[in-house]
């Protein structure tokens, strides 16, 4: 056991931080800050900042653009870029499609996908869940059925995370609907979003945004080339997507950041004479949330310093559930420090209430979805008891 | 000690009940009048008007129905119910409780009598952008002129300022609070109004040199105002049970339809314990808001009976709040689906007079000044 970084790592942590605040146009940075929605344009400009500096996709294969760091490094790269409200590389990208192609793909599939992938050249969306198969994903009933040297897909997609601003889909199919169990009969396709049968419709959520999609299917041809890895092995590639999707989930960095803002707020309201931040029930309440913050950050570089032989650490269960609570315990802080003031969400010019105080509750609103995405909570808690507990 | 409502109560339930669901049966109907100024159904307005609920609370002589604490309660949880979204609480309650408090009968007269029929839309101009949750003003100065008064200064967010006819203002006033009335087309009046998260409408109410008549007699009305205020919590805590009575049924039935893994969602203890627990904190606020509504009507402590039910009915609203969005998913998100709803108008509620930490704060202070609380004796009965 030790406790400090070594002076190798002090260094690399330096360069990163140097990197992030002074290579990402401020602009970008500040959207993020103010939780405001960050626009296509700037996720692309920030992550070909990134790629062309070898740090959108560091985590893969040396020979398509990763690092070959350590899971430490790895985790100091994002815990900076997210201190330094960088908006990270598309997860769809670099977390979930791209490592799936780097080991399950052809060797043509990689050369087509793997450069354009890395610098947000094609901008990715997932195709996992639909209506009646959210958590029970396996459920899932598009179908694509093949007809000569194509594969004619048809159904459903729901909850297509930036689908509108996507040139591609991987899409998890049923290919085989006779498959002895659910999880046997699924592939993995990929497809142009302009393909011919190809609909969107966005979904408005609880904030006004529009983040999420529903995507229907009518007859839709992909090419038999376009399916990734084996026919009727897409459960196992979705399995290996989402474990990589649970990394950095515990968003260490960004729920820190948003505690430093917290305070810095909480010092601009006045209370009865003094400033929020020194009424001793706010200071506990923040206190108790930068500790459980403190416990989460341990939990987190001790599962990374100790997940070398590629098995997860079992503690890293732990970070989407706690990580994605204590997200949503810091957006509910901001409410509360901006108390009468939220009442202003959406106001405008003439506004004598500061932006962060109207941006709070929608913030608050929105990020309920952190508990019920990737993996719901309460998939969390049976993953604990079940595979960790044995219950 | 009873805690049932009388026939006529029951009546007047049904009645409300029957009149927001002609404009509110379901949640999109609600979506579209939101989406259009000012926020809420004018005709609706109108039949509330009809049907005497917008005087309500008011006397006889002020063109009123005479009703006590607990039938404004009624109406406040029908409201909840479906997320009505006109401004009974604000209007009726508040801004009219003040005028009904301190105005000369005049006053009382002519805006009492607008509101209760349907044509004044009263608000209290209160919060500050500097305040939080007091029962006096800091940011907006009355300065006499001549006969009147002129306010110059900010409010904000004020609920509905933008569509409002007259504004009842807090002003500083000799060093004390005082309360005045502005017309909607007065000089120097800038309003801009705004959406909320909650599809209803607040603004900014900028004063710059406004021409203002004082309320009553004038003077130091932060007694006046910290009781108007005690009222309108206890009004908004109806609201807020009405809400989470429905976001509960609305999660009880969603589990009991949606399927995942081949069965019902109900099947799954995990969530119906969830939903237990959601039931539990919803009963426990309910019986103290009710509690608090009967307090005000016996004359007890209003303002500590209040804050009880501050406190009871916040700690519910965020649980069931969130709960009932997680226990849907991903759906519970969404705008197009009723449920979110319903925790984004708790949340509003929670934050517009004073939230849960707020009213422990102001219990806290005083625990040490009695040794065991007993609801149904001094100081609340
Ligand atoms: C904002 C947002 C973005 C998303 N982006 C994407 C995307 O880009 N691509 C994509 O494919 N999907 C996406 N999703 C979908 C997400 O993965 C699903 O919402 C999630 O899997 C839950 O499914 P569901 O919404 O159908 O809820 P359900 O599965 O119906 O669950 C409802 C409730 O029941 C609980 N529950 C379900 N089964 C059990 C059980 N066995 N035991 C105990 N509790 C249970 C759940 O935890 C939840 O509380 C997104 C969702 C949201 C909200």
């Amino acid at each position: 056991m030790r406790l400090q970084l070594s002076p190798e790592l002090e260094a690399f942590r330096e360069e990163m931080r140097t990197f992030f605040t002074t290579q990402v146009p401020q602009e970008i940075r500040d959207t993020v800050a103010a939780h405001r929605h960050v626009s296509k344009e700037q996720y692309v400009k920030t992550q070909r900042v990134l790629n062309a500096a070898g740090l959108a996709v560091p985590h893969w294969p040396v020979e398509w653009g990763g690092k070959d760091w350590t899971p430490l490094q790895r985790h100091i790269w994002r815990e900076e870029m997210q201190l330094a409200n960088v908006p990270e590389p598309l997860a769809f990208n670099t977390s979930m499609i791209g490592p799936v192609i780097a080991t399950f793909g052809n060797q043509e599939q990689k050369e087509r996908f793997l450069p354009k992938t890395a610098n947000l050249d094609i901008w990715w969306c997932q195709g996992f869940s639909e209506p009646d198969a959210g958590s029970d994903l396996a459920s899932l009933r598009t179908t694509a059925v093949r007809d000569g040297n194509d594969w004619v897909v048809n159904g459903q997609k729901t909850w297509t995370t930036l689908g509108q601003h996507a040139d591609w889909i991987f899409c998890l199919v049923r290919t085989d609907p006779t498959a002895e169990k659910k999880q046997r009969g699924i592939s993995l396709l990929v497809f142009p979003m302009d393909s011919p049968g190809v609909t969107l419709r966005p979904i408005e959520l609880l904030d006004g945004g529009f983040e999420v999609n529903e995507v229907f299917f009518e007859d839709v041809r992909v090419p038999a080339d376009d399916l990734i890895g084996e026919e009727n092995r897409g459960w196992d590639y979705a399995k290996f997507l989402l474990g990589n999707e649970r990394v950095g989930i515990a968003r260490v960095g960004t729920t820190k950041r948003m505690l430093a803002q917290a305070k810095e707020h909480a010092r601009e309201i006045t209370v009865g004479g003094r400033p929020l931040s020194e009424d001793p029930r706010m200071a506990a309440r923040i206190a108790e949330l930068e500790n459980e913050l403190v416990a989460l950050e341990l939990t987190a570089l001790r599962v990374v310093a100790n997940s070398a032989d590629g098995k997860p650490h079992p503690a890293s269960s732990v970070l989407k559930l706690r990580g994605s609570e204590l997200q949503q315990a810091a957006t509910e802080l901001f409410v509360d420090i901006a108390g009468p003031l939220s009442l202003a969400s959406f106001a405008g010019e003439g506004s004598d209430v500061p932006e962060w105080a109207r941006v709070a509750t929608p913030h608050f609103l929105n990020y309920r979805k952190v508990s019920i995405y990737g993996g719901s909570n309460e998939v969390q808690r049976t993953i604990i008891a079940g595979s960790i507990l044995g219950l | 000690m009873n805690f049932d409502y009388d026939s006529e109560q029951n009546d007047l339930r049904e009645a409300v009940r029957g009149l927001l669901a002609r404009s509110y049966s379901d949640s999109e109907q609600r979506r579209s009048v939101v989406a259009a100024d000012p926020g809420f159904d004018e005709k609706t307005w109108s039949r509330l008007a009809e049907m005497g609920l917008l005087g309500l609370p008011f006397t006889e002589e002020d063109g009123g129905m005479g009703a006590g604490p607990v039938e404004v309660a009624i109406v406040a949880e029908e409201i909840g119910r479906v997320l009505a979204p006109e401004p009974f609480i604000e209007t009726v309650v508040l801004a009219g409780g003040l005028v009904a408090a301190v105005g000369t009968a005049e006053q009382k007269g002519e805006i009492l009598g607008g509101i209760a029929e349907g044509t004044t839309i009263a608000v209290f101009a209160h919060a500050e952008p500097g305040t939080r949750w007091t029962p006096t003003a800091e940011g907006v100065t009355a300065t006499r002129s001549g006969d009147g008064w002129t306010l110059t200064g900010v409010k904000e967010p004020v609920p509905s300022g933008a569509r409002a006819d007259v504004l009842v203002v807090s002003a500083v006033v000799d060093g004390g609070t005082g309360l005045f009335l502005v017309q909607g087309d007065a000089s120097g009046l800038n309003r801009t109004g705004y959406r909320t998260h909650d599809g209803t409408r607040a603004a900014n109410v900028r004063f710059e040199g406004t021409p203002a008549v004082t309320l009553g007699a004038g003077g130091d009305q932060t007694a006046a105002i910290e009781r108007a205020l005690a009222e309108a919590r206890i009004a908004y805590g109806h609201e807020a049970i009405g809400a989470m009575d429905t976001a509960l049924r609305t999660t009880a039935a969603y589990l009991k339809t949606r399927k995942q893994f081949g069965v019902t969602l109900n099947k799954f203890q995990a969530l119906t314990f969830r939903a237990a627990d959601m039931y539990v904190s919803l009963e426990l606020a309910r019986s103290t808001a009710l509690w608090a509504s009967m307090v005000q009507e016996a004359g007890g402590d209003v303002v500590q009976a209040a804050d009880r039910a501050r406190l009871q009915v916040s700690r519910a609203g965020r649980h069931i709040g969130k709960e009932a969005i997680q226990l849907h998913g991903g759906i519970g998100v969404t705008a197009e689906y009723s449920v979110g709803h319903y925790t984004s108008r708790l949340t509003a509620i929670d934050h517009l007079l004073g939230d849960g930490d707020w009213a422990a704060d102001r219990l806290a202070a005083n625990v040490a000044s009695y040794e065991t609380v007993d609801p149904l004796g001094a100081p609340y009965a």
